[in-house]
């Protein structure tokens, strides 16, 4: 319970010291419901942009997949699944929900997630 | 603090010894039933790995790692107050002191389980040691195997029973000629009759394994031919490269003769009805424990008493062991076997009903009581379809109908099979973790509406999985008994079919996922599920470019990419070769693509040529010189047509009697880019030597004098099926009429994923039906489906020649969006003069590059 909610509040930008933030790439780069994957200092991170979307329309996840050991999460299928957002990996098909990285099938797996926003134009992150 | 240590004082110490299938079913139960709050639980396994799945061990060798045998996340053994001691085997029991003996020191319990398991029995041959002297039981052991059959060509088994030809399977899969030598005059001689016994050898010959009864072997010699040389009594001999002993098991009951418990006749611990040594603080489960003057090698007597014993250690009602069914499906070598019962038929008074059907080498026998109304035990050899229904016949004493040989006469009579309705409540279903149709009922009861759900509510067909069928038979009538209807939707967004949705889109002229979705289905976003369903739908329809923006989110990587995703992340190109046919400078140009990008090249199934490992930005690259010299898409990465094989037919072969390349350019050049609800595949031979395997097909032409034979309906893979023969001597028009037709009606009716074989056995009125359908136009659907496909064929394009027009389009394919490098972490070894993906135990091949100051 307590942990999930510091997920949350970890990843929602209002939170982040505002030297954090990093530009990335530019909105342009972002595929509509899909997703991109920049480098970041050593880091692969996945975007995915949901421009339609009520709440949050941008998303941040590590690109590497634990189950596989590749880097392909960036590539993988859009959902949601009992009102999560939801990303497949494209070569196990397990479920992480975008909104904090945790897995659907296997507790044991969480990709990374990062705070992300636009701003004026360009992609950022916030590295912590 | 202090509180914390109060509680641990009154902890008690349980140890589980053996961490196999028993063993470790046993901690799950343990764990499950709150043991933890009065035990500290020690397990300790002599092996190196925590317990795998012995039952579906040959799949090591299938391709299988080690890991995913394994029975259970590692978490299971990181719950606080377990500790797991792998590779630790314990030397020693004080029963005095209480405590376990490890080189590592000793461990005091309060309770112990022994769950030693076996060893496999090898006769004292002399000549017997090293490869000649191999056997088949863990992990460790099937490597020792692999690696003496690197250098053999021919492998014998000693032992013709169920684990000797599992392994004989084994030395099949690794590529060896493979020989069974059994000492008794039949194979499998506890479960199988004589005349099953024949039957499985026959079919087993066939398979080009040899087999050797009623031979003992006397001694092992140097060979002349092979390594080594097997000596029988009779004189005779045979040549091999290794031997695997599999002549049966013994019960590992060394550390109980070591602390003088009571030991059986045949060995094994002697244990009473609550699984109880002669010592009221020592149990023992599974192989290693004689029950009544038995041993039990099967896993799910194994699991039946390690239930039983935790039930115990946490006080609760414990069911007593009291003998268990040893009744077994397997399928050995691709062969069915089932033995349920008495299957000698050695009862006082039992008779038998025998079915012989030498033509395809199938036994089965049923064996029946005096009264004639019950089942005592049967043998199938060949078709365990039978299987199921005498199997709840017997455990449930359920009487015969009036014809019992109609219970293993062929299904094509009629049988009464028995529907999961007549089953009683108390009718095991999963025999692994005992589960009745009562506790599948009450588990419905209590609100599960999902087989996924069941399954791990009830633990049911998650042991050796036999009882897949029959619990979806049970799941699915007693949810229709309840008034439930069986929720047939494709995913959570869409209440409705994929053949619905197809009739939606189809009607309603809808073009794009979101439209569909506003009128027909919930929520804004979809899954992974409903958004390539669609796709495909849409593409089946519509035929537009994959990659136009609407279409893309909908698509699978490999549609999104065009190219099929690797385990490395890193993708395979398949350029089209239309009916396997190539010159010489397209050759050249595949080579001079493979070399620029060093792509490792393999020749495909389907007569075409695989370049493997390119990453995401290489892909346009790639692409444009295919496409510069003349190629375009194979669609590998779809579920689409996919190649149309051929043989050179009568251009060139001295049979041929049509020109079987004309007619594949023709049908590929008609079906390619049509999506369907899975993979299509085709052939065209030339004659009916039937060298392009037409009748392996989803679509099979093979030339006749007058014409065109037509075959629908085959496939290779997990599980072939022979192509039927729908029409005879068509002419060209006919034929490409025909396929147009049978490929529409499969695509509008078809469920997501369905090949056609599975498709055309769900047709109610089979094979007519469609004939009437297709060939007489009974629905008066003809002109309608012709058109659609019309509309297909005409709307096709070349999708990454459509792509590499369109920098939007092109801005997709970059690994990293913001930067020019590679993925870093894609590594390649070299091996036969390519490169392939580096292993994960191979990681420390990367070099190390050091920086210089």
């Amino acid at each position: 319970m307590s942990q999930s909610d510091t997920q949350r509040a970890y990843s929602s930008s209002s939170l982040v010291n505002p030297d954090a933030w990093q530009a990335v790439c530019s909105q342009e780069d972002l595929v509509s419901n899909s997703g991109v994957v920049v480098w970041l200092d050593g880091a692969q991170v996945a975007l995915f942009y949901l421009p339609a979307a009520e709440g949050k329309t941008l998303y941040a996840v590590d690109n590497h997949d634990p189950q596989s050991g590749a880097n392909v999460i960036g590539r993988g299928l859009i959902g949601s699944i009992k009102g999560d957002l939801v990303i497949a990996s494209p070569l196990y098909k397990q479920h992480f929900r975008l909104e904090d990285g945790s897995c659907l099938e296997y507790p044991q797996q969480r990709l990374r997630v990062w705070p992300v926003r636009l701003n004026a134009g360009l992609v950022e992150v916030a590295v912590a | 603090m202090n509180s914390n240590v109060a509680t641990l004082n009154k902890m008690q110490t349980l140890i589980v010894i053996g961490n196999g299938m028993v063993g470790h079913h046993c901690v799950e139960q343990l764990i499950e039933r709150g043991a933890l709050e009065h035990y500290r639980l020690h397990v300790f396994s002599e092996e190196p790995m925590r317990a795998y799945d012995r039952v579906h061990l040959s799949e090591y060798f299938a391709g299988r790692d080690a890991e995913s045998l394994a029975l259970s996340d590692v978490s299971l053994y990181q719950t606080p107050g377990v500790t797991l001691h792998l590779g630790v085997p314990v030397l020693e029991i004080d029963r005095v002191r209480r405590q376990v003996v490890t080189a590592q020191g000793g461990v005091t319990y309060d309770k112990l389980v022994l769950a030693t398991g076996s060893y496999p029995f090898v006769p004292p041959i002399e000549g017997a040691e090293g490869e000649s002297r191999l056997v088949y039981r863990t992990l460790e052991d099937l490597d020792a195997i692999r690696a003496a059959a690197a250098n053999a060509r021919r492998g014998v088994v000693v032992g013709g029973g169920l684990l000797g030809l599992e392994a004989a399977n084994a030395l099949k899969s690794l590529g060896l000629e493979a020989h069974v030598v059994e000492f008794a005059p039949r194979l499998m001689p506890v479960q199988l009759d004589d005349l099953g016994g024949q039957a499985l050898k026959a079919q087993i010959e066939r398979l080009g394994v040899g087999v050797h009864l009623s031979r003992a072997t006397q001694s092992i010699s140097a060979g002349e031919q092979y390594r080594y040389r097997m000596n029988f009594a009779n004189d005779e001999c045979l040549e091999t490269d290794l031997i695997v002993f599999s002549a049966g098991i013994r019960a590992q009951d060394a550390l109980a003769r070591q602390c003088a418990l009571q030991i059986g006749p045949r060995g094994g611990v002697v244990i009473d009805d609550t699984c109880l040594s002669c010592d009221p603080n020592i149990y023992a489960i599974g192989e290693c424990a004689s029950w009544n003057g038995s041993l039990f090698g099967l896993v799910a007597p194994g699991y039946q008493m390690a239930r039983s014993v935790a039930a115990r250690l946490c006080n609760e009602v414990a069911e007593p062991f009291t003998g268990a069914d040893m009744s077994t499906k397997l399928k050995l070598l691709g062969v069915d076997v089932g033995s349920i019962g008495d299957a000698h038929g050695n009862t006082p008074g039992a008779r038998s009903y025998q079915f012989i059907d030498e033509t395809s080498a199938s036994y089965r026998r049923l064996v029946v009581d005096a009264s004639g109304k019950h089942v005592l035990g049967a043998v199938l050899v060949g078709d365990n379809s039978y299987y199921d229904t005498l199997l709840q016949y017997m455990q449930n004493g359920i009487a015969l109908p009036a014809e019992p040989a109609s219970l293993i006469l062929p299904s094509s009579e009629g049988a009464p099979t028995l529907g999961p309705g007549a089953l009683p409540e108390s009718a095991t279903v999963c025999s692994c973790h005992n589960v009745t149709k009562g506790s599948i009922c009450s588990a419905i009861d209590s609100g599960c509406t999902d087989l996924g759900q069941l399954k791990s509510q009830t633990k049911a067909c998650t042991g050796c999985g036999g009882c897949a069928g029959l619990l979806k038979q049970v799941f699915e009538h007693e949810l229709i008994a309840r008034g439930v209807s069986v929720d047939k939707s494709l995913c959570e967004h869409f209440a409705y079919t994929r053949q619905e949705l197809y009739a939606l889109v189809r009607v309603e002229g809808v073009i794009t996922f979101d439209e569909l979705l506003a009128k027909h289905g919930r929520g804004h976003t979809g899954c992974d599920v409903c958004k390539p369903a669609v796709g495909s739908i849409l593409a089946s329809c519509w035929n537009q470019p994959i990659m136009d923006t609407s279409l893309v989110p909908l698509q699978d990587t490999n549609d999104t990419f065009m190219a099929n995703m690797q385990k490395n992340g890193t993708y395979s190109v398949v350029p089209r070769i239309a009916g396997g046919e190539i010159t010489a400078d397209k050759l050249i140009a595949i080579g001079v693509v493979a070399k620029k990008y060093d792509l490792y090249t393999k020749i495909t199934g389907g007569q075409r040529i695989d370049l493997f490992g390119a990453q995401l930005h290489q892909l346009p690259d790639i692409w444009s010189e295919l496409i510069e010299a003349g190629f375009e898409t194979g669609h590998a990465y779809g579920k689409s047509t996919r190649t149309v094989k051929s043989c050179v037919g009568s251009t060139w072969c001295r049979y041929g009697v049509q020109d079987s390349v004309k007619m594949a350019l023709t049908l590929e050049d008609r079906y390619k880019g049509l999506r369907s609800p899975h993979k299509l595949k085709f052939a065209v031979s030339g004659c009916t030597r039937e060298c392009a395997e037409a009748q392996s097909k989803d679509v099979g032409v093979i030339a006749t004098e007058k014409g065109w034979n037509l075959y629908v309906a085959g496939n290779g893979g997990m599980r072939p099926r022979h192509a039927e023969l729908f029409a005879t001597d068509l002419d060209d028009a006919t034929l490409i009429r025909y396929i147009d037709r049978f490929l529409m009606f499969y695509i509008r009716t078809a469920d997501k994923l369905q090949r056609t074989s599975v498709w055309r056995e769900s047709l109610e009125g089979g094979l007519d039906y469609l004939k009437d359908v297709i060939i007489n136009d009974s629905l008066g659907l003809g002109e309608e489906l012709e058109s659609q496909m019309q509309l297909v064929v005409n709307r096709y394009e070349c999708e990454w020649a459509n792509a590499l027009k369109d920098p939007e389009k092109l801005k997709r394919f970059r690994t990293f969006v913001n930067d020019q490098r590679p993925d870093p972490d894609i590594h390649f070894v070299q091996e036969r003069g390519q490169r392939r993906p580096i292993m994960a135990s191979e990681l420390h091949l990367i070099p190390v590059i050091e920086e210089i100051a």
